[in-house]
């Protein structure tokens, strides 16, 4: 782990689930695996305070147990798992757009409680939904549970596997936990969810009635918190010991479809993304997840599937097919004749070439139009000499031996040393410049997470900055709400209200601008993120 | 060898320089002798943020789901510091703090033994709480009990001064193990109740005894 990844863990672990789990986290990511006892020792932390943590950790998924060889339970966190944190927003907005606002309420309380059995969650987004909804309605827990049905069905949503404890043991293994059967004690050593048969399947629960709405007291905070909780239930739902969590894979795939989705779109044109999108829809159940293209589509499938507001002729179809084909991008193979031509979308060459953009535009932003010709150049052609790159890119000498050694300074670029004899002699050797696009990408990924570690401090100081100003303006209207309930007249409130002096208000105002701007930056960086991850882990992990 | 030809030592580097590009006399940049300022002007500014709906309502999500993991029992927050001298507003500030810790159970099953915190301490302070609530419930219902049936014996025998006395001093003895029982353990708040509660028993012996002195 990289000192910016567990810097930046380090962060978001105090800001969701304060500093005693920030520590015991960051010392378990440095550490590796680690018992119970190294940890209280290492990190002077009462031992209640470890197992709270540790618990906390494991029920969200950030830290894993397992017995080691010598008798003793390890726990090992993970800081891939700590830094989804920041994309939390965008699974809750994709569930949003997919399956609407109860989708939506769904993701977000499992996303906050790390798992939940169905039946809980049934109950807790019921009752949000019924908390804003109009007096007198209230939402049917039949409705929530379909929505959550088909989200298990698209496998958004997957059940954690199951933990069985052999006595002091505790060793995660696949088996059938459907209730009636007690799990056989195999000891396999596989905890992937998907090696489980019944990841996805939806179990029977009894659960009716509607969501209930909470007594509206005069502390509006005092309801949320007890429609949050999710109240202990001696009834039983049939579905005890089944868990829930969001499939995390699910939503990268989704989102890397709608990356090249928008690129297709933004690069050709509406039409083009529609087949591109129809030909991904096609191949989701059909190609794994790692897959380097989709399954081959006959282009008479894809004419088929079109979507009904999109009804082209065949003849224009078979053009835009061609046209994708030829594009430099390579988003779209063709792999054979039958059927009319068969086709691929390739992910892999896909997700590389729109990380080299993001390289290249990163350039650009940075150190200026020329430079980026520079290294664009040198993407293109590999290797060139000095000589070579003032000659292509048509840049005088002197401001093109600037630019390189800009570039190169930033790591950027490398220099490539060929000797011509076997005594690597300076004056008969060739120096080459060259770009990396992995090692770039990787570079680019760290810069990034060491970008998303600076917004987060810059905004806790400045909440810290101005916090007096901040309990003020929060007790004020505590006072106002509290005026407004019991109806009090605008007299008063006007006097509330001008307890904060104008000048305060406009440094809060300014506070709020600032705070939003870095929380929609933190935003935005993730999507690189995103990007460039889906890139180098597509490399690495290599399949076919 | 090394260096040889080159400068007499002063600028002596492993590979020749005129390949990168460096000619003999040009004019170089002056060597810098500090390190580079924290915060150096940019030559280029960056992009401006993207802004829409979905910027906006994805900033919305993110600012909630972040106010609510603070209200959440995951949130840790450390013990807080022992004060040098115990403050009357303790009472009624530190509860709201330990509410949210204890609130949530795992399921014990899903993790190792070693992790399970048995939740003691706030169990002490309620237990015997309860306990004397349950005290106090039981001996309320047991001396209302008692009361009653005295009374029904009262109503059904001859009063003579004998069983009255007895009586009486039954009830004293009564009263005095209810207040006994009072002050040890009803510092706070029960005060109010055991005064309120008037079971007139006081009241038939009382009038019972002046009847008695005033027949002469």
């Amino acid at each position: 782990m990289a000192a910016q990844e567990v810097r930046l863990c380090g962060l978001l672990l105090q800001e969701h689930f304060g500093e005693v789990v920030e520590k015991i986290g960051i010392h378990l990511l440095r550490s590796g695996a680690l018992n119970l006892r190294a940890v209280v020792q290492e990190t002077n932390t009462s031992l209640d305070l470890v197992k709270k943590s540790l618990c906390v950790l494991v029920q969200h998924g950030m830290c894993t147990f397992e017995r080691s060889r010598r008798g003793v339970v390890e726990y090992r966190a993970s800081c891939e798992r700590v830094l989804r944190i920041l994309r939390y927003p965008r699974y809750i907005y994709t569930a949003k757009s997919l399956y609407g606002d109860t989708g939506e309420l769904i993701v977000e309380e499992i996303l906050q409680r790390g798992q939940m059995t169905m039946s809980s969650a049934v109950k807790t987004v019921a009752d949000r939904l019924t908390h804003n909804m109009e007096d007198g309605q209230s939402m049917d827990y039949a409705e929530v549970i379909n929505s959550f049905t088909k989200l298990v069905e698209t496998h958004f949503l997957q059940r954690c596997p199951p933990v069985v404890d052999q006595g002091t043991a505790a060793t995660a293994e696949p088996s059938s936990a459907g209730g009636p059967d007690s799990p056989a004690p195999t000891v396999t050593k596989s905890a992937q969810p998907e090696n489980h048969p019944d990841c996805y399947k939806v179990p029977q629960i009894h659960l009716t009635g509607r969501g209930k709405r909470s007594r509206s007291s005069e502390d509006g905070e005092g309801d949320q918190r007890a429609a949050k909780r999710a109240k202990v239930d001696n009834t039983e739902h049939g579905d005890e010991g089944i868990y829930w969590r969001v499939n995390f894979e699910r939503f990268h795939l989704h989102f890397r479809d709608q990356v090249i989705i928008s690129a297709v779109a933004s690069k050709l044109d509406q039409t083009s993304s529609e087949i591109v999108r129809t030909m991904l829809r096609m191949s989701e159940v059909t190609t794994p997840p790692n897959a380097a293209y989709t399954q081959p589509l006959s282009a008479n499938e894809i004419f088929r599937s079109l979507p009904p507001g999109y009804s082209i002729a065949r003849p224009i179809l078979d053009q835009y097919l061609t046209l994708l084909v030829d594009d430099p991008m390579e988003f779209v193979g063709k792999s054979g004749d039958s059927g009319g031509g068969m086709y691929v979308v390739n992910l892999h060459r896909a997700l590389a070439n729109l990380a080299k953009a993001t390289l290249e535009s990163v350039v650009q932003e940075r150190f200026g139009s020329r430079s980026a010709r520079i290294f664009r150049l040198l993407l293109r052609k590999r290797h060139l000499e000095q000589k070579q790159v003032e000659d292509f890119a048509m840049i005088p000498a002197k401001e093109a031996k600037d630019m390189l050694y800009t570039l190169l300074s930033e790591n950027l670029v490398q220099l490539q040393e060929i000797p011509k004899t076997p005594d690597h002699a300076p004056s008969r050797t060739f120096y080459l410049y060259t770009v990396n696009q992995l090692s770039t990408a990787r570079l680019l990924l760290q810069n990034c997470y060491k970008t998303v570690g600076n917004l987060i401090e810059r905004r806790l100081f400045e909440t810290r900055e101005n916090k007096r100003h901040l309990e003020k303006s929060q007790r004020i209207e505590a006072i106002l709400a509290s005026l407004q309930a019991s109806g009090a007249d605008q007299a008063q409130l006007q006097e509330v209200e001008e307890m904060i002096t104008a000048p305060e208000r406009q440094q809060l105002e300014t506070l709020r601008h600032h705070i939003n701007k870095l929380d929609s930056s933190e935003n935005q960086v993730d999507e690189t993120i995103f990007l460039l991850e889906a890139y180098t882990s597509s490399t690495t992990k290599a399949s076919h | 060898m090394a260096g040889r030809g080159r400068g007499r030592g002063r600028s002596q580097l492993s590979f020749n320089i005129e390949v990168v590009g460096i000619s003999k006399g040009d004019n170089l940049p002056p060597a810098t002798l500090q390190p580079t300022p924290l915060f150096p002007p940019m030559e280029h500014k960056p992009v401006p943020l993207q802004v829409g709906e979905e910027a906006e309502y994805m900033l919305a999500l993110k600012q909630e789901f972040r106010g609510a993991m603070k209200t959440l029992p995951y949130y840790i927050r450390p013990a807080a510091p022992k004060k040098d001298v115990e403050r009357y507003s303790d009472k009624y500030q530190n509860s709201e703090l330990t509410d949210g810790t204890m609130e949530w159970n795992p399921d014990w099953r899903r993790l190792p033994k070693e992790l399970h915190v048995r939740v003691k301490r706030p169990r002490r302070e309620k237990t015997p709480a309860v306990q004397r609530q349950g005290a106090q419930a039981r001996v309320d219902t047991e001396d209302i009990i008692h009361k009653l049936e005295t009374l029904e014996k009262k109503e059904e025998q001859v009063s003579s001064d004998e069983e009255e006395g007895e009586k009486k001093k039954q009830e004293e003895e009564e009263q005095e193990g209810e207040e006994e029982y009072d002050e040890e353990e009803f510092e706070e708040e029960t005060d109010y109740i055991m005064s309120y509660f008037d079971n007139g028993e006081e009241f038939g012996g009382d009038s019972d005894d002046n009847m008695d002195e005033a027949i002469y």
